[in-house]
């Protein structure tokens, strides 16, 4: 008996080993330029993640679609950080590992920070379509890296002007989950709000993300007297806070960024949701590449683009572009092409400058009203 | 309301609920001496099974008081075979081995549950209804306190009454009592050892998933992470106040509950699992059994 289970055992592995060598030689094709797409596509943050790769394969396929990029067909490569930071850091190696000549990513800051020390060693040009914390292009470290979406400090400076100018309040506390992206942001807005002289921080403090019950904190925030609060973090937390406030028939405003700019927040929250103000990217979808690109998404997978859809489009042409310009994909002129060229994409004419920051992507503020989420007008 | 009592209010709050799901971790282990960490699956299956019900129940046009009982009673069974088959699948066939390997087998179940329901699920948030109905005459109450409060504390006291109760006065008891001290002596004095254990597994379960329904109907949203967070606090809570007893983990409960809130509320929640871990440590320094537990001789 014993004796018959081993032989099958020797048999199934005969095949896996075959199998194998078979992924194997396909892998091995020199023709094909890879490109890495790495990102949250399981887990909480997975509705932030998913569209980079759907926007990616978009693009991707229309460049193979004519020819190719320098006459190569265009291979992605998609893996899964699950927005942390101690999986992104294995991601990265595995990207590396199959040489791809750049990567579209990773989605969330603290993954993105983590990954960048094993691309940068290797050479490898890095565009995030959604990763907004500053000290990624302002501390130096790491020139590989490119973003088309405008960070954090641009985010918590619009919130500022917006509590100061539009909503004429004057007591704010300032909250965040921290997480590298909530704290960053929360951080830059207090430091905004202590050059003012209108406006005071009346309370600033973090929550501990998860948490069953949010009712300590939101006592603070009656007691502090704050008329608003600004929050930096992601949904599920921000749901929990709002909707706990306004169980107890809190009135304050909260005013957050583009962590709590999705539909699953206003599902979540329900009647809660209504009134609470976003930062998020400028809305571009109407201009004419944009409704292009919407409308090869929903042909192809049959329903709307979700978040950061149109940076990461702009990320996937932005990439291909500086490959093709350059007629490399060796880093030096790809890095020096994705600086020197502008590319025509949803989010308009982009190019980068020294820091990696795309020139001409900015914030709007959006309100949840009905349901929905709303552009204000400025 | 001045702003001590809100902040009492709100850890008393947090305590009952780490209490509702300490209780049943604390019942296993002082049966079985088994660290179920699966419990909080069962809490979060038992959520999940209530918000199921509820939505097609409303389909079906039953009014709020119908979907609450219906709901709660499906879910609270439906969970309690999880509990059950939980034991058999991955407990029974290894009570005579180590402990080490009862704990491995435990922390395998839970991560099998999770992705077992963030693949037949879903991996977003989703909106949990709130099918505790308001209760009007709670705003006579010199507090103010939300119905789901009031479910989740209420509840909290009558299944810790009932659980010392049935551990204390009932033959049934007597044989969980006498199951937890020696299995083997309780076996040759014809105690069914084996329907015992299922039977504290169901019982355990049954409170998990209670708390589930009441606690998502108080936080309105659930995946299928909340077990997970929920179950490590309720099982700080559980070792505080002593593992294996009963009204130890709801003192544990409340301990930690108000000191997550005080330190919140006066100084920093930043630091909320600090202090809930400080408050730990220095129990476990001058009481190591916790503060209710007793201090057990080892058996050389």
């Amino acid at each position: 008996m014993k004796r018959k289970i081993s032989r099958k055992l020797l048999f199934a592995l005969l095949v896996l080993a075959g199998v194998a060598l078979v992924f194997a030689g396909c892998a091995g094709d020199e023709q094909e330029i890879a490109i890495g797409v790495a990102g949250a596509h399981s887990g909480d943050l997975a509705s932030y993640g998913l569209p980079s790769v759907n926007a990616a394969q978009l693009v991707a396929d229309q460049y193979n679609e004519n020819g190719g990029v320098m006459g190569r067909q265009v291979r992605l490569i998609v893996e899964d950080d699950v927005c942390q930071p101690e999986i992104a850091v294995n991601t990265a190696a595995k990207l590396v590992g199959d040489d791809v000549a750049g990567v579209i990513g990773h989605i969330c800051s603290g993954a993105t920070r983590a990954a960048l020390g094993t691309y940068v060693g290797s050479e490898i040009p890095v565009i995030s379509p959604s990763a907004t914390s500053p000290s990624l292009t302002q501390d130096g470290q790491h020139p590989n890296f490119f973003r088309t979406i405008a960070s954090d400090d641009a985010q918590a400076r619009l919130q500022v002007d917006f509590v100061i100018n539009e909503l004429g309040l004057s007591q704010v506390a300032v909250l965040h989950d921290q997480g590298d992206y909530g704290r960053g942001l929360a951080e830059f807005a207090r430091d905004f709000i202590e050059e003012e002289s209108s406006v005071e921080v009346v309370m600033f403090d973090g929550v501990t993300p998860g948490a069953v019950d949010y009712s300590a904190v939101i006592n603070r925030v009656a007691q502090s007297g704050a008329e608003v609060i600004i929050y930096g973090g992601y949904h599920p937390e921000a749901s929990r806070l709002v909707g706990q406030m306004r169980d107890r028939d809190m009135e304050t405003l909260l005013v957050s960024g583009d962590g709590v700019m999705d539909d699953t927040f206003i599902r979540v929250a329900g009647e809660a949701a209504e009134g609470v103000y976003a930062t998020s990217p400028m809305d571009t979808s109407t201009s004419a590449i944009a409704i292009e690109a919407a409308e090869l998404h929903r042909e192809r997978y049959g329903e709307e683009p979700g978040a950061f859809f149109l940076n990461a489009y702009a990320a996937t042409q932005a990439l291909l572009n500086a490959i093709d310009v350059a007629e490399s994909t060796e880093y030096a002129d790809v890095t020096a092409a994705l600086r020197n060229n502008s590319v025509e994409t949803p989010l308009g004419p982009i190019s980068f400058d020294e820091r990696g920051d795309a020139t001409g992507v900015g914030f709007s503020m959006y309100q949840v009203q009905n349901g929905t989420y709303v552009e204000l007008g400025n | 309301m001045n702003y001590f009592t809100e902040v009492v209010l709100s850890g008393l709050t947090r305590g009952s609920i780490y209490a509702l799901i300490a209780l049943g971790y604390t019942m296993v282990y002082g049966i079985i001496e088994l660290i179920n960490f699966a419990h909080g699956e069962i809490y979060m299956i038992g959520a999940f099974t209530a918000l199921i019900l509820a939505s097609v129940l409303t389909i079906f046009g039953f009014n709020t008081i119908a979907i609450l009982f219906l709901a709660g009673i499906i879910a609270i069974v439906y969970s309690s075979m999880y509990g059950y088959t939980m034991e058999k699948v991955a407990y029974k066939p290894i009570r005579n081995s180590q402990r080490l390997s009862a704990l491995i087998s435990a922390i395998g179940m839970s991560m099998f549950l999770q992705n077992y329901v963030r693949i037949a699920q879903t991996s977003d948030f989703l909106p949990f209804p709130r099918i505790i109905p308001r209760f009007p005459w709670l705003s006579a109450l010199p507090v103010s306190m939300s119905s789901s409060q009031f479910m989740i504390f209420s509840s909290t006291a009558v299944v810790m009454v009932l659980l010392t109760l049935l551990i204390k006065f009932t033959k049934i008891g007597k044989s969980m009592r006498a199951a937890s001290q020696d299995k083997i002596m309780a076996k040759l004095l014809g105690v069914n050892v084996n329907k015992v254990i299922s039977l504290t597994f169901i019982i355990g379960s049954a409170t998990a998933a209670l708390g589930g329904i009441l606690i998502s109907s108080y936080t309105g949203q659930i995946n299928f992470y909340i077990g997970f967070l929920a179950g490590i606090k309720a099982f700080v809570a559980a070792v505080l106040g002593g593992i294996g007893s009963i009204p130890g983990a709801v003192l544990g409960s409340f301990v930690l509950g108000l000191t997550e809130s005080f330190g919140a509320g006066y100084i920093s929640s930043d630091y909320e699992d600090v202090f809930a871990f400080i408050i730990l440590a220095v129990i476990l320094i001058v009481k190591p059994a916790g503060i209710l537990g007793k201090g057990q001789i080892e058996k050389v």
